[in-house]
């Protein structure tokens, strides 16, 4: 987000997703999008169908892989590498658009190129153990697109490299022309249905609503006249600066809402020591969530079918939650809830429906201004949209950028925080699989996916399980730096030799009990979920 | 633009379409229950056949693009005995049983059946009955109501890209089965579900809750991943029965298996419901990962609940400063909630201590 | 001392199956073992040759010294001795074991173009093809004519689809070549399915380079680089022959790139079906090699316009490309000399049923169906009275004896309410049930149908249950009604030829032989005495002479009777087997 931002002028995806079907070519990098986007990946199989060219990259043979024309298995943590050399292949066989290079960009120069220099072919295969002329048919086949989409996830940003690995992105686009038309452009996919919205609404600590910077005068002026009070200086906290501060005594107290750390956060271990320092903690959430069970207040809030609002999706399309049933018991909505907690504390908000605090949002943020509650009614919206007569927009940066520019960025690639050694020899890499989601907290009460999804499970390449002694559906421990889970081995090709893959839904074996808290973008601090290293046993009950 | 005429209606029509689509885009009724605009045409289930100027024998308005000039019928005595047979062929091997059917109000067939109004049957004979049932979990398939429309296996292999089942077998023994006649073993979208004319699939979770009578259906947002799909609850009685999609919305209807089938925890005993207040102390040493127990807690009033946390955040605040404090919000609230969530904390509270999960 | 000798052995599945290999052996030991090689000039040659026609009297072996040709029927390899002795050695053929007059009479009326080589040549050796003018088609073609001037030779041939729909052929290929593309197919149809028929099987066994040399020409025509055959998995020695005569031409270099040195570049695929009739259908065929379920799907768009892979896709049957590389050595006048105005050239077909004389025939086309029956069949088994010709396979319909008079061709069978066909020809006579003869076929296409579309899938199945009734006894008026109403609805409503022509059967059976059908509904009667729950069975007193064999091979003790007293038959007992009436020699059963 803060990537794209930074060379675009706004972090959010380019395109929409029934642009993706006319796509001529996709470029899917570190998105398991069958399994994490599955209506996505629908228009990306529709666009293939219908001709289009499909690259993967990634490091497990994700389900997608089957529909690919190209599939690059690069190394965790070795997307800059590969990124670069693609980037390098464009220039060096003058497959770049000068017009649009000229016209739309900046930073096209010499310490750029320089930069490039380094990573041939040949050095990309050395680092990303992708062979060369892979990493050639994928700059060809990228540069020689006329509307060449890239998309992708967590699997690109939760890197200590993570800004990096954008920025790599976002140079592709810009050395090829592929931004600021239809069907083609940059995509991060975004994890969870108001993602894009929570960011969008200021939840960040550096920017109010309409990711206006805190740190302005002249917009926390126009914050502190439209909410009648004096506001704060300088930029908060991130959460996982949050979680530091509190293991330190720091921040006293917390107030959680629909957020389950414990099992959502890196180094459980770490999450769990700091939350218990606090002085105080609110919990608020639907179900008694690990987060929640060491709270010391817990307040019963609704579900998305017991209340109205908004929603915004990836594609930064508004579109309208509707109450279908009560509450149950006592269980009050979040906007009550703060209502209340506002009002004892000397602040009236009286908000009676969701809808005034829509239209207030308006007068916040213009980019939203001419979204309402009655126009949602006919269908989702997407932003920008200032005016009420304004259709929304389905891609963004058609007559330029919002910075004026977009801007090359010179990268060079870092390697991962923590590389396999002898002690821990392999790289984990986490993340979702399609029948469970996030923490588990709704699916996992969900009795069909219960029935055949239930166990937790590390994915091991076949060679790397032979050489453990290790068969399928044997039981076997998991250790990094910072704890150690019990699990069942599922033996696969999925992910290459010295990969292992962990879903990190299952309290049972939680995934998040391994991973590194303290390897930080140091932009965006995204934790380095995607690479840790493990090492692995079978186990023996003591 | 080419002309057609329909009916004896002269229509401008974008040439390469087919009948059927010139049909549906004027309103001109033309049954079919194998055609989906989602899908590749079929032609399987024969019953939009038309009759065209010069052509010796009917064809079907879902596979026949329109060609300049081309004067199609739509329905005449002759075209309509045909349909007819054609249902009763179909209700010929058929369970019939739409009193307890689940799909009974919202059926094709049914529908059909009243159309052509068809009371007694001229042709019966042996019905394909199937003893053994598929186990899966998501799925109730019920392949004596299928009627080989072939709906499930196009929208599984052209749009869901698995193609976990196929007809097998020939003549009247043909049936849709996955590979071996196993049990299901799939993405379970429920694609097909969606899709499927008669009864012959169903979500399981669904089963028995009730069909279309006194069924409220609300227009709503799926609360997983950031696809942001639309999806129409079916409530009944204060319960989410079922999950559906419109195919008029920007992903054509589709929906993913958590989407789809699931909405049980909206109903999960576990919910919380009143709030809760600490009793058990926090065992501080502890970084094993808690296990949630109700019995750390004491059920509370809303206003004890909500007193006790405006008089710490006030109590802290005024001892530490607003920056002690900090807001987690969620990628899974509303904007409005998320957006009044940072306004408590950046106006009530006072800091910019606020994120979200975004990160992970 | 003899000049040449050559023996020709018929080794077609039938040969095979009646001893042709062991036969070609001893063949081959006993000249051997007589020395008999050294002793001629030129060599003395045994060859496997395919299948020629008559396939009854197998083996047939050919005796050829110095061109002086003697055909020996119902060969076994003890017999093989003694005709090398006395015939090859001193000159006297074994005359007892000579094919007869019939033999000869039933070659009289035919008149053989695509099966002119069967019999004759060698089909594993492209060697005895080419010595036979093989491949001087494709290379007076490459050398010399232009893909249109084949397309306009073909069309003036006037050569038709011999798959049954009769499609002009030059006609696909023009519409093929016109069609837009650069990537195009040619696919040889050997999915032969009709029940009984085996006419591609033969062609394909007894010279398979006829069919690839066909396809060559079409695809030089069409503009493909590729063809393929699909064929039935069922048809192993075919396959095996045409696997061996592709890489022989490959090896000859009639196959690949840069043919006869031009840019001319073409190769050939085998497909194996999987046993489905449908598959026969084009556009089922094309999905089975596409490795989709073979289930046919609507035209328009026709394969010429969009079959193999989305690409302009001409589907010939077998013998339709054997007969290519002799028109255009003998050229379009020549083929167009043999048949009727419409139906030019001649068509193979397999004559079976109740006629004398069984097998693989090749006639003019407007030959009578008399011809065929009384001349080339001598005439119906036993001298009973003939009932009905069916043509066309389940596809097809019952012409009746009345009728025999009719040319075969396109046009005139069709107005007999049948068709065509691809070649299976079966003679009926009063001792075949016409409404069992519906049921046979309506089974077949029920159980073959695809289950695609409605009025196939459970139309047939309908139409089948009623048939069943009736010659059960059970059924009614109203079926009458019901199967004429049903089977026209069928017609006009289903997706693809197998369900539009399956009520063929019942529709001509109805048109010419209803009173059979009124027979069994109304007086619960089978006038053939075939369906099995009308009859029943009486010992008639007066006849009967007590011996006690029908009691002995009754299976379910429904006969009773002391010996040398007459016997009786206890009708609820009876299970209709007939077994008492094959056995007894008095004829004292009565089964009406």
């Amino acid at each position: 987000m803060a990537g794209l931002a930074t060379v675009f002028g706004s972090g959010a995806m380019t395109n929409s997703i029934p642009e993706i079907e006319n796509n001529d070519l996709l470029f899917v990098i570190g998105s398991n999008t069958k399994e994490n986007h599955p209506i996505i990946a629908l228009r990306m199989i529709q666009a293939v169908r219908k001709g289009a060219k499909l690259i993967i990259a990634d490091p497990r043979r994700v389900p997608l892989v089957r529909f690919a024309h190209l599939w690059l298995q690069h190394k965790p943590g070795t997307d800059v590498a590969l990124l670069n050399s693609i980037a390098h292949v464009i220039v060096k066989e003058g497959l770049i658009k000068k017009e649009f290079i000229e016209t739309h960009t900046e930073g096209f120069n010499e310490e750029f190129l320089k930069n490039l220099e380094e990573y041939t072919p040949e050095a990309g295969e050395r680092i990303t153990g992708v062979p060369k002329e892979k990493i050639i048919e994928a700059a060809r086949l990228y540069a020689k697109a006329e509307r060449a989409g890239i998309y992708y996830t967590m699997g690109i940003t939760q890197h200590s490299h993570g800004t990096d690995n954008v920025f790599a992105i976002a140079n592709l686009a810009l050395l090829t022309g592929n931004l600021g038309k239809e069907s083609a452009g940059v995509n991060p996919l975004r994890g969870q249905n108001n993602v894009q919205g929570s960011t969008d609404m200021g939840c960040s600590p550096n920017t109010y609503p309409g990711y206006q910077k805190v740190t302005i005068p002249a917009i926390k002026k126009k914050f502190e006249d439209l909410w009648g009070v004096r506001l704060p200086e300088k930029e908060g906290l991130t959460a996982s600066e949050m979680l530091f501060e509190a293991e330190a005594g720091r921040l006293k107290a917390m107030y959680i809402m629909g957020e389950n750390p414990v099992l959502s956060d890196p180094d459980t271990g770490h999450t769990v020591k700091a939350l218990k320092e606090l002085e105080f903690l609110v919990v608020q959430d639907i179900f008694l969530s690990e987060t929640a069970a060491i709270a010391d207040v817990v307040l019963p809030a609704t579900c998305f079918a017991e209340k109205d609002g908004t929603f915004t999706n990836t594609e930064r399309r508004v579109q309208r939650i509707r109450k279908a049933v009560a509450p149950p018991g006592e269980a009050k909505d979040d906007i009550w809830i703060i209502n209340e907690i506002s009002r004892r504390l000397g602040y009236n908000m009286n908000y009676a429906h969701p809808e005034e605090i829509w239209n207030e949002i308006g007068m916040a943020w213009p980019a939203v201004a001419g979204i309402t509650y009655s126009r949602l009614e006919r269908g989702g919206i997407q932003w920008p949209c200032p005016t009420i007569d304004h259709p929304g927009t389905p891609y963004l940066f058609k007559g330029g950028f919002p910075r004026g520019k977009g801007a090359f960025t010179v990268i060079k690639y870092k390697p991962s925080c923590e590389e396999p050694d002898l002690d821990y020899p392999f790289i984990l890499t986490t993340g979702r699989m399609l029948f469970q989601y996030h923490t588990g907290t709704m699916t996992r009460r969900v009795k069909a996916i219960e029935a055949l999804y239930h166990e937790p499970y590390v994915e091991i390449n076949p060679e790397d399980a032979l050489d453990l002694g290790i068969r399928n559906g044997d039981t076997v421990k998991v250790s990094s730096r910072r704890g150690s889970i019990v699990l069942k081995a599922m033996v696969t090709k999925r992910p290459e030799r010295g990969v292992v893959f962990i879903p990190f839904h299952f309290r049972e074996a939680a995934a998040n009990m391994l991973t590194n808290s303290k390897a930080l973008d140091p932009l965006c601090k995204i934790p380095e979920l995607k690479v840790t290293t493990v090492n692995i046993e079978k186990f023996k009950e003591d | 633009m080419i002309k057609v005429k329909i009916d004896g209606k002269e229509y401008r029509v974008k040439p390469g379409i087919t009948i059927l689509q010139v049909a549906r885009e004027n309103d001109i009724y033309i049954p079919t229950l194998c055609d989906d605009p989602r899908l590749e045409p079929y032609g399987g289930c024969r019953l939009c056949i038309v009759q065209i100027k010069g052509m010796p024998r009917p064809v079907t308005a879902c596979t026949t693009p329109v060609t300049d000039g081309m004067e199609i019928t739509t329905t005449n005595e002759y075209i309509e005995g045909l349909r007819k047979t054609i249902v009763e062929l179909i209700l010929s091997d058929h369970p019939n049983d739409c009193m307890v059917c689940e799909k009974a109000g919202d059926c094709s067939l049914q529908e059909l059946a009243y159309f052509y109004g068809i009371r007694t049957n001229p042709y019966y004979g042996e019905r394909r009955r199937y003893t053994t049932k598929d186990n899966n979990p998501f799925i109730e398939r019920d392949m004596e109501k299928c009627i080989l429309c072939g709906k499930c296996v196009r929208v599984c292999s052209e749009v869901q890209g698995v193609g976990a089942i196929e007809i097998a077998y020939r003549g009247f023994t043909a049936k849709v089965t996955p590979p071996f006649e196993k049990d299901l073993n799939c993405e379970f979208c429920g694609q097909c579900v969606s899709i499927c004319p008669t009864g012959a699939l169903m979500g399981k979770s669904s089963l028995g809750k009730g069909r279309q009578k006194d069924v409220k259906k609300i227009e709503t947002v799926c609360p997983y991943c950031g696809c942001g799909c639309n999806m129409t609850l079916h409530v009944l009685r204060n319960e989410v029965i079922r999950v559906s999609s419109r195919p008029d919305n920007f992903h054509e209807g589709w929906l993913c298996v958590k989407g789809r089938f699931g909405f049980e925890f909206i109903n999960s005993p576990d919910r919380l419901k009143r709030p809760l207040i600490r009793v058990k102390p926090r065992d501080k040493n502890s970084k094993e990962l808690p296990v949630p127990d109700l019995n750390d807690f004491r059920e509370a009033s809303w206003d004890e609940a909500l007193d006790l946390i405006a008089n710490k955040l006030r109590e802290i605040k005024d001892k530490y400063g607003p920056d002690a404090i900090a807001g987690l919000s969620s990628a899974r609230c509303t904007n409005e909630e998320n957006y009044i969530f940072q306004k408590f904390f950046r106006a009530v509270i006072g800091t910019n201590n606020i994120d979200h999960c975004a990160r992970y | 001392m003899n000049k040449h000798i050559e023996i020709k052995v018929c080794t077609g599945t039938g040969g095979i199956a009646a001893g042709g290999l062991e036969v070609l052996e001893r063949f081959q030991t006993c000249i051997e073992q007589a020395g008999l090689k050294a002793k001629t000039l030129t060599g003395c040659l045994t060859h496997r040759v395919g299948c020629r026609g008559l396939c009854a009297r197998d083996v047939l072996v050919d005796v050829i010294i110095d061109d002086q040709k003697f055909t020996y029927q119902y060969i076994k390899p003890d017999m093989v001795e003694r005709i090398v002795e006395e015939h090859i050695i001193n000159g006297n053929p074994v005359s007892e074991w000579l094919v007869t007059e019939d033999y000869l009479s039933f070659y009289n009326k035919q008149q053989k173009v695509v099966l002119a080589m069967c019999g004759e040549i060698d089909p594993e050796d492209i060697e005895s093809y080419i010595s036979h003018q093989g491949y001087r088609a494709i290379e007076k073609v490459i050398k010399g004519m232009s893909p249109e001037e084949v397309i306009d030779e073909i069309k003036r041939s006037g050569l038709r689809g011999r798959g049954g729909a009769g499609f002009p052929t030059g006609l696909k290929w023009e519409m093929a070549r016109n069609a837009p593309g650069d990537e195009k197919y040619i696919i040889c149809n050997a999915d032969e399915g009709d029940p009984g028929a085996f006419m591609d099987r033969a062609v394909i066994e007894g010279n398979p380079h006829a069919v690839i040399e066909g396809m060559l020409i079409g695809g030089y025509a069409i503009g493909a680089k590729r063809g393929y055959v699909y064929i039935r998995a069922e048809y192993p020695l075919a396959v095996e022959r045409l696997k061996k005569a592709i890489e022989q031409a490959r090896h000859k270099g009639y196959l690949g790139e840069r043919i006869f040195g031009t840019d001319f570049g073409f190769d050939i695929k085998i497909k194996l079906g999987a046993g489905a009739f449908v598959c026969g259908e084009e556009t089922a065929l094309i999905a089975s090699i596409e490795g989709k379920r073979g289930m046919p799907r609507a035209k328009p768009p026709f394969p010429v316009q969009k079959g193999l892979f989305g690409k302009p896709t001409v589907i010939n049957n077998v013998e339709t490309l054997a007969n290519i590389p002799s028109i255009i050595i003998k050229g379009a006048d020549w083929f167009a000399s043999f048949g009727t105005e419409k139906s030019k050239g001649t068509k193979i077909f397999a004559l079976t049923g109740k006629v004398k004389n069984t097998g693989l025939i090749e006639v003019p086309l407007g030959i009578t169906l008399r011809e065929i029956i009384y001349e080339i069949g001598g005439g119906i088994e036993g001298d009973r009275r003939l009932k009905a010709v069916q043509t066309g396979g389940p596809s097809g319909g019952c012409i009746p004896a009345s009728m025999i008079d009719i040319p075969v061709d396109y046009e005139s069978l069709a107005r007999a309410g049948s068709i065509m066909g691809s070649g299976g020809m079966i003679i009926l006579d009063e001792t075949d049930c016409m409404v069992n003869v519906a049921k046979y076929f309506l089974q077949f296409t029920q159980s073959e149908s695809c289950g695609k579309c409605v009025p196939c899938r459970i139309g047939t199945k309908r139409l089948l249950e009623i048939l069943e009734r009736i010659t059960s006894g059970r059924g009614k008026e109203e079926d009458l009604k019901k199967l004429e109403k049903l089977s026209n609805d069928i017609k006009a409503s289903s997706l693809c030829g197998l369900g539009q022509t399956a009520p063929n059967p019942v529709l001509s059976t109805l048109q010419y032989f209803r009173d059979e059908y009124e027979a069994h509904i109304f007086e619960k009667r089978c006038p053939a005495g075939v369906c099995r729950d009308l009859l029943t069975y009486t010992i008639l007193e007066e006849f009967c002479k007590g011996c006690g064999m029908c009691l002995k091979v009754c299976p379910s003790g429904a006969i009773i009777g002391e010996k040398k007293k007459p016997h009786k038959i206890i009708p609820e007992v009876c299970i209709k087997c007939g077994a008492c009436f094959e056995v007894c020699k008095f004829k004292a059963i009565k089964r009406g």
